[in-house]
């Protein structure tokens, strides 16, 4: 017998399924309410507590800082594979100089994986897949190397394990290396250091922060019941007499990089609404966890490279309180439920969801998986209320609500760069930023990289829902339909790989325009922001003087804060109107 | 440099990376998870004898009046303003009707995320057991203790709700002797 049995059976037995008179019982009623709450203050406690643990390790890591403990193992191994790659190791003299090999070596990642989903080879394939065609080989390449993980394809009908790992595992780890060198870089540009070496980054990323945590994910995974096995996908009758598939697979390590390292494409299509990818309420919970530690250990690791915890405090605090906002409107929304159909039921929107997850646990999830840029789903956000739908799509806008791996950062920085230059100019002092002077090549580059994301969404969208239905593939009609047009490329620009996914979206056209704006979305702005923290490196550094504006207060964070939602929010304010406002207009009316 | 050997040395960094996060990383995740949990290792299986019947973690589909029947699939997609949704909630609550459920819990009406989720709320599960007793002929007193044998929960932060796994309860079932 089950020990939790008879002590939550009985509470629960309370519980109305019909409004019938158990007003006493409210207290223990709201306590099962109750519980999804104080679970998602647990998980994101747990995210803002050890924070600057990681954040601490973090900056040892790119700063170069002795690690007795691991220098001892990996100085040895890390020295050896820098010096057979042919690199001395070097900071680079210029953003070029770090830009170069990122772009060669993030070039030559993509082939080893699109030639394995091109031709399967037989080997680790016993369901004997072939070939994917070549647009949606092409995007899947591209969308699991620039970190985004949009999937167009159901891997467990269509890929083997050579493939998952070959090429979709060491994609997740390698983009995921690749977005923290780049993170690393900027913070290093931005507080006078040397911009550093792309190969070092790229390896230590690996080898100190996203192997060892993804064993360890991994591992916790796998005793909570996430498979973890080369043998094949098990075929089986069921017990009612019908045919099922099992897809097993080496799924435990696939999830832990797929969580930790921002990536969020599935082992199966389902993807953490399987339970093979998520088969508890405690793995969800550590899942949604794992999400967010390590942007949010970036900005704590900002704080120190600066050496002013309280800027990236503050920081914290700002994207934490959006991430906040965010899940009690999703959280709130999907408990309610959908008034169209209350004739037949009533309670959570339980549409697309899992039981043992419930519906506002999934709201929370869908909220940090855009926030960060994960992309990992629980449950289909297409069914999710319009009050959620909203959230995801502001989170995919502004893009640093935690943001992308490394380069959540880089762009929260960005807007507190723009911050610093509007409030100079209200106020008529020079814009200063960490004792350097902001001048207008940087607010170029700022707004160049502000403009990248519209240009990559608002276009591609526009022109498939000029295209007609058939061409854009929409399966819900009405406001919902615009919504997965345009949440389609957002997630492609944002680099986070969610989908409003009822989208027929296999399509030559889909793959290959969602390929461009994966592209763009991440080499553009990766370029600016390097090209942009290396300006700022350049430039003398200054003493504080009374007219300086000082950046680490309360007020000045409350600005940044309007100015994220006015410059990152408001251009995408039509198409949110046209969405889920007016889908959630629908729903009352 | 010039770009030929920054060329080979971007294949040098391709090649060692792959061979790091695909194989040095992955194979002793494998051996490891052979000693540390064999059974989650391989899929969590069940096996009547030596046959393989399903998992423990993934649900199966049950139509036959002589098992509890799981979550519907397959309208995970539908949007909440999608006339569909409505139209297969009230399909679903008709057929429950017929079935003698006259206010069927909401997790019997609207779809799994996955397709296969492995439970149903403790509400949708008793609803279900005057129908198996009938087709059963056990006493309904039976099937409560079944239940709570095949319960999982919020203690042990499996389910953030009492739930029941439906195909360890039918294969429980299937054991039970008739009276």
């Amino acid at each position: 017998m089950e020990p939790d049995g008879d002590v939550v059976y009985v509470i629960w037995q309370l519980r109305p399924q019909r409004q019938c008179a158990e007003a006493e019982l409210v207290g223990t009623v709201s306590y099962a309410r109750m519980l999804p709450w104080l679970l998602a203050a647990v998980a994101l406690a747990a995210v803002v507590l050890m924070a600057p643990l990681l954040g601490r390790h973090l900056f040892e890591v790119f700063d170069g800082r002795p690690q007795p403990a691991w220098d001892r193992w990996l100085n040895p191994i890390e020295d050896a594979l820098l010096r057979w790659i042919g690199d001395a190791g070097r900071s680079a003299e210029s953003a070029a100089g770090y830009l170069a090999p990122l772009l060669i070596s993030n070039a030559l990642f993509a082939l080893p994986p699109l030639g394995l989903l091109l031709l399967q080879p037989g080997w680790l394939n016993p369901q004997g897949f072939g070939g994917l065609r070549w647009d949606l080989a092409l995007h899947t390449t591209i969308s699991f190397l620039t970190n985004a993980d949009q999937q167009h394809l159901i891997p467990e009908q269509s890929l083997g394990n050579l493939a998952q790992l070959g090429a979709m595992q060491f994609l997740m780890f390698v983009s995921a290396g690749t977005g923290l060198a780049v993170g690393f870089a900027v913070i290093r540009g931005l507080s006078g250091r040397q911009i550093g070496n792309f190969h070092c980054d790229l390896l230590r990323s690996l080898t100190r922060v996203l192997i060892p945590g993804s064993l360890l994910l991994a591992l916790f995974l796998l005793v909570c019941g996430v498979p973890m096995t080369l043998a094949p996908p098990l075929e089986i009758s069921t017990l009612d007499g019908g045919r099922q598939l099992l897809p097993r697979g080496p799924i435990a390590l696939f999830e832990a990089i797929k969580q930790l390292g921002e990536n969020g494409g599935g082992f199966v299509g389902a993807n953490s609404a399987h339970p093979y990818e998520n088969p508890t309420l405690l793995t969800n919970l550590v899942s949604t966890w794992a999400m967010l530690i390590i942007p949010a250990a970036t900005i704590d690791a900002f704080g120190r490279f600066v050496g002013n915890r309280r800027q990236s405090n503050l920081l914290l605090a700002l994207v934490f309180g959006l991430l906040l906002i965010g899940a009690v409107v999703a959280m709130a929304a999907e408990q309610a439920g959908n008034p169209v159909l209350s004739s037949w039921l009533s309670g959570p929107n339980l549409q697309g969801k899992e039981v043992r997850f419930g519906a506002p646990l999934t709201g929370l999830w869908s909220v940090v998986t855009t926030g960060t840029m994960t992309g990992a789903v629980n449950g289909m956000i297409d069914a999710t209320m319009p009050p959620t739908i909203l959230i995801t799509l502001f989170n995919l806008f502004l893009q640093v609500v935690f943001g992308g791996q490394g380069t959540g950062v880089a762009y929260l920085l960005v807007f507190v760069l723009l911050a610093v230059f509007l409030t100079g100019l209200m106020v008529g002092r020079t814009p200063e930023f960490l004792g350097r002077k902001v001048e207008k090549a940087q607010v170029v580059w700022a707004s160049l990289i502000l403009l990248i994301h519209p240009v990559f969404v608002l276009i591609p969208a526009a022109l498939t829902l000029a295209g007609g239905d058939t061409l854009a593939g929409i399966s819900n009609p009405g406001p919902h339909g615009i919504s997965q047009v345009v949440y389609e490329y957002a997630s492609a620009a944002a680099n986070n790989g969610s989908g409003l996914e009822g989208l027929g979206d296999n399509t030559p056209w889909w793959n290959l325009t969602t390929s461009l704006s994966l592209l763009g979305g991440r080499y553009l702005p990766i370029a600016a922001l390097l090209a942009l923290a290396d300006g700022i490196r350049r430039k003398p550094a200054l003493e504080p003087s009374p007219g300086t504006l000082r950046t680490d207060t309360a007020l000045f964070t409350g600005v940044t804060a309007v100015v994220l939602v006015i410059l990152g929010a408001l251009t995408f304010f039509p198409v949110l109107a046209l969405g889920p406002i007016a889908e959630a207009l629908t729903l009352v009316a | 440099m010039s770009f030929t050997a920054q060329l080979l040395r971007g294949v040098r960094v391709t090649l060692v990376l792959w061979l790091l996060t695909v194989v040095v990383v992955t194979l002793p995740m494998l051996g490891l998870a052979r000693v540390v949990a064999p059974d989650a290792a391989s899929g969590s299986v069940l096996r009547i004898g030596d046959q393989v019947v399903g998992s423990r973690l993934i649900g199966q589909p049950f139509s036959s009046a002589r098992y509890m029947q799981g979550r519907p699939a397959g309208g995970a997609n539908l949007a909440p303003s999608n006339p569909e949704l409505a139209k297969r909630v009230a399909e679903a609550a008709s057929r429950w009707e017929l079935a003698g459920v006259s206010q069927p819990a909401s997790d019997l009406l609207m779809d799994s995320a996955s397709g296969v989720d492995p439970h149903i709320s403790l509400a949708a599960a008793r609803q279900q057991l005057p129908r198996l007793a009938r087709e059963r002929q056990v006493p309904i007193a039976e099937l409560e203790r079944l239940l709570r044998q095949h319960q999982e929960g919020p203690l042990r932060l499996q389910a953030i709700e009492p739930v029941v796994n439906v195909l360890t309860f039918n294969m429980a079932l299937d054991r039970l002797r008739p009276r």
